[in-house]
């Protein structure tokens, strides 16, 4: 148990530094990767409370995919961050304040939580002890049957998203070429090779 | 086979997605060849849908452990938006070939949208409520962007953009508020755990950020800024669409929210209506006088109507319900038929829309000038056409109810608003005319003829009409 609780402080701290690193590094390549660090934290914090799922799907789908993605973008992108950063100093006190109120806001709401019996009645989930079950089968046991619904729902809105994104930025630039396999294929000595008597001393 | 037919009541929704794949994979492949099937095939999947939602009967169906919800109210509302979607879409032939966009995704996109409304129809849990209004709007953000080419478009697109996701947001605030204070998102467990008599603060909270985010979507005020802008900027037809649909879907879902999930807390709510409703009214009547824009002055005259139909809510009883009912299919059927006559503002050198334009209209196109006439009266509210009884209806609700201020100020914020219908109809009969109209489509014509007849003869057809509302608005009162 004690260890648990080490390594809890271990994963939190890291991660609450490598979050400050990425708002304050200069270099915008280093941000991504303290992000990439902050994400393996939090996959960390994930396996202590015992939802090994999440922290596996942490870990492929954001390091694996987004934050290489924001790699590649930001690698690619000449993208002044400095710049970007101008105002930072200038709003600092404001920010802060602003999340000092967040801290003391929610210090106050967890300090008088309390949960009503019909509520928690109300919150009860039939599902069944993560001893008896691994995490990936109680998962799929409640997206694929108890709301399968809203599982199709979400698919739906993501390929809306995916249309949108393709109707609205799709443009069919004329002059760009284009590998066209079919034709490379159909390609015969005949149409693409043009045999040459040179005189010898000549030239063409 | 029981297990499938168990799924009946979700049929009409499964006919739309499965369709609108097709039609996207046919748009795919067949490149832009093929719009106008494409566009009929969506006609088409909305009429085999509507011909599903109306042959499901009986009462309170729910699936999916009571997230989605088949009765009566929802079969109702259900109809008025596929019918709404599918006039959409047979009116913008002409539009979309004369500034040709003629796009295989636009047919796909709104019945994605459709598809979206009817699941806020029936939504009955917060999940299935965001998730329906999620899908509709982000398909609505994308075709009011559609005009790739034109920069107030892409400002239309974007400004509905960023102001929707900031909608939802406060939307998605309210949600987790109500969940955290009541610890269920199904509606009937939130009203059963409302009526054990713990309201906190907080749910009252999480009500007006839920209230605001579906204030939004109905345009009302002041969540209404959005609205004059992107009516203006979106392709017309797609400014039909706009006025149609969503605005049912969305004021279904406002009513089963509140009715289902919070009626013992109504005096709570009732005062939020109260004020949208006259902020909405009073703006839509003042704000409307100085447009110029035909399209800005539909919007604010939707502002205005909103307002109205809120006044049925605010009553909170069962005949309240049945006028914002009866109150949106009035409303549905005048909105069509004037922007079928806007579409037909075609001059050989495009489309134009200032309301000048109109002016002396009568001299070249009577039969026009006077179905346009008979729309806008209704719209005003004027007996004996059917504007006038969408509005007798909510006005009764309310001084049955005893509100007798919000009836007040809705009858003289109608007097205003008449004005600026009436100031339209003068320009159309007495002024200098302007250069004359290209001829109107056939489809027009028969959206406009339609519209006349119905709101002409309102008197004749109004018992089938107001027995469905009735037994629709009857669904939320068991």
């Amino acid at each position: 148990m004690e260890l648990a609780g080490a390594f809890f402080y271990l994963f939190a701290a890291t991660l609450v530094a490598a979050g400050f690193m990425v708002i304050s590094s200069r270099n915008p390549v280093h941000a991504v990767l303290y992000l990439i660090l902050a994400f393996f934290n939090s996959a960390g914090l994930f396996v202590l409370l015992g939802a090994e799922f999440l922290a596996m799907i942490l870990v492929i789908v954001y390091v694996g995919a987004v934050a290489v993605l924001f790699l590649f973008v930001v690698m690619m992108l000449d993208i002044d961050f400095a710049e970007l950063r101008a105002g930072f100093l200038k709003y600092l006190p404001f920010g802060a304040t602003i999340g000092i109120i967040l801290l003391i806001e929610l210090i106050l709401v967890l300090g008088t939580w309390v949960i009503s019996p019909e509520i928690s009645a109300n919150a009860t989930s039939p599902v069944p002890l993560a001893a008896e079950i691994t995490n990936t089968e109680a998962i799929g046991l409640l997206l694929y049957t108890k709301y399968v619904y809203f599982f199709e729902a979400s698919g739906i809105i993501l390929l809306i998203a995916m249309v949108g994104a393709i109707t609205l930025t799709l443009r069919h630039k004329e002059g760009v070429k284009r590998q066209n396999i079919a034709e490379q294929v159909a390609r015969s000595p005949a149409t693409s090779i043009e045999i040459k008597h040179v005189e010898p001393g000549a030239g063409i | 086979m029981t297990t499938l037919l168990a799924y009946v009541p979700i049929f009409p929704e499964a006919v739309l997605a499965i369709g609108a794949m097709a039609l996207l994979m046919a748009g795919v492949f067949r490149g832009e060849r093929t719009t106008v099937p494409l566009n009929w095939f969506a006609v088409g999947l909305f009429a085999v849908a509507a011909y599903l939602v109306i042959r499901q009967s009986g009462g309170p169906v729910s699936l999916f452990n009571g997230s989605f919800v088949v009765d009566a109210f929802t079969r109702f509302m259900k109809v008025l938006t596929l019918i709404g979607s599918a006039v959409a879409i047979i009116m913008s032939f002409g539009y979309m070939r004369e500034v040709r966009l003629e796009k295989a995704e636009y047919p796909v996109l709104i019945v994605f949208a459709t598809l979206g409304m009817l699941m806020m129809i029936s939504a009955n849990d917060l999940i299935a409520l965001y998730l329906g209004l999620e899908l509709q709007s982000l398909s609505l953000y994308v075709i009011a962007a559609l005009r790739r080419d034109s920069m107030r478009s892409s400002e239309a697109g974007l400004k509905y953009f960023v102001l929707g996701a900031l909608s939802s947001g406060m939307l998605l605030y309210g949600c987790s508020l109500i969940y955290g204070f009541t610890g269920s998102i199904s509606f009937p467990a939130i009203a059963a755990t409302v009526a054990q008599g713990n309201v906190a603060l907080g749910l009252i909270f999480g009500l007006v950020f839920l209230m605001a985010g579906l204030a939004f979507k109905i345009s009302a005020v002041p969540f209404h800024m959005w609205t004059p802008d992107v009516y203006e900027g979106a392709p017309t037809p797609v400014t039909a669409f706009f006025a149609a649909g969503p605005k049912i879907a969305a004021m279904a879902l406002l009513i089963r929210v509140l009715l289902m999930a919070f009626p013992s807390i109504f005096p709570q709510w009732q005062q939020i209506l109260v004020f949208i409703s006259i902020a909405s009214m009073t703006l839509g009547s003042f704000a409307a006088i100085g447009q110029r824009n035909i399209k800005r002055l539909m919007a604010y005259s939707s502002i205005g109507h909103m307002g109205f139909a809120l006044i049925g809510l605010a009553a909170g009883t069962e005949q309240g319900v049945t006028g914002i009912i009866l109150y949106l299919v009035i409303y549905l059927v005048m909105t069509l038929g004037t922007f079928a006559c806007i579409l037909s503002m075609r001059r050989s050198d495009g489309m134009v829309e200032t309301i000048d334009d109109l002016a002396g209209l009568a001299r070249h196109n009577l039969p026009m000038a006077f179905a346009l006439m008979l729309l806008l009266f209704s719209l005003a509210g004027i007996p004996p056409l059917a504007g006038f009884f969408a509005k007798y209806f909510v006005f009764l609700a309310a001084i049955q109810a005893g509100l007798y201020p919000l009836a007040i100020i809705g009858v003289l914020s109608s007097a205003v608003a008449a004005f600026y219908y009436l100031w339209i109809i003068k320009l159309m009969f007495f002024d200098e005319p302007a250069d004359r109209f290209e001829p109107m489509l056939g489809e027009l014509k028969a959206v406009l003829i339609a519209a006349g007849i119905f709101v002409v003869g309102y008197l004749i057809i109004h018992a089938p009409l107001e027995a469905a509302a009735e037994s629709a608005a009857k669904a939320l009162f068991y």
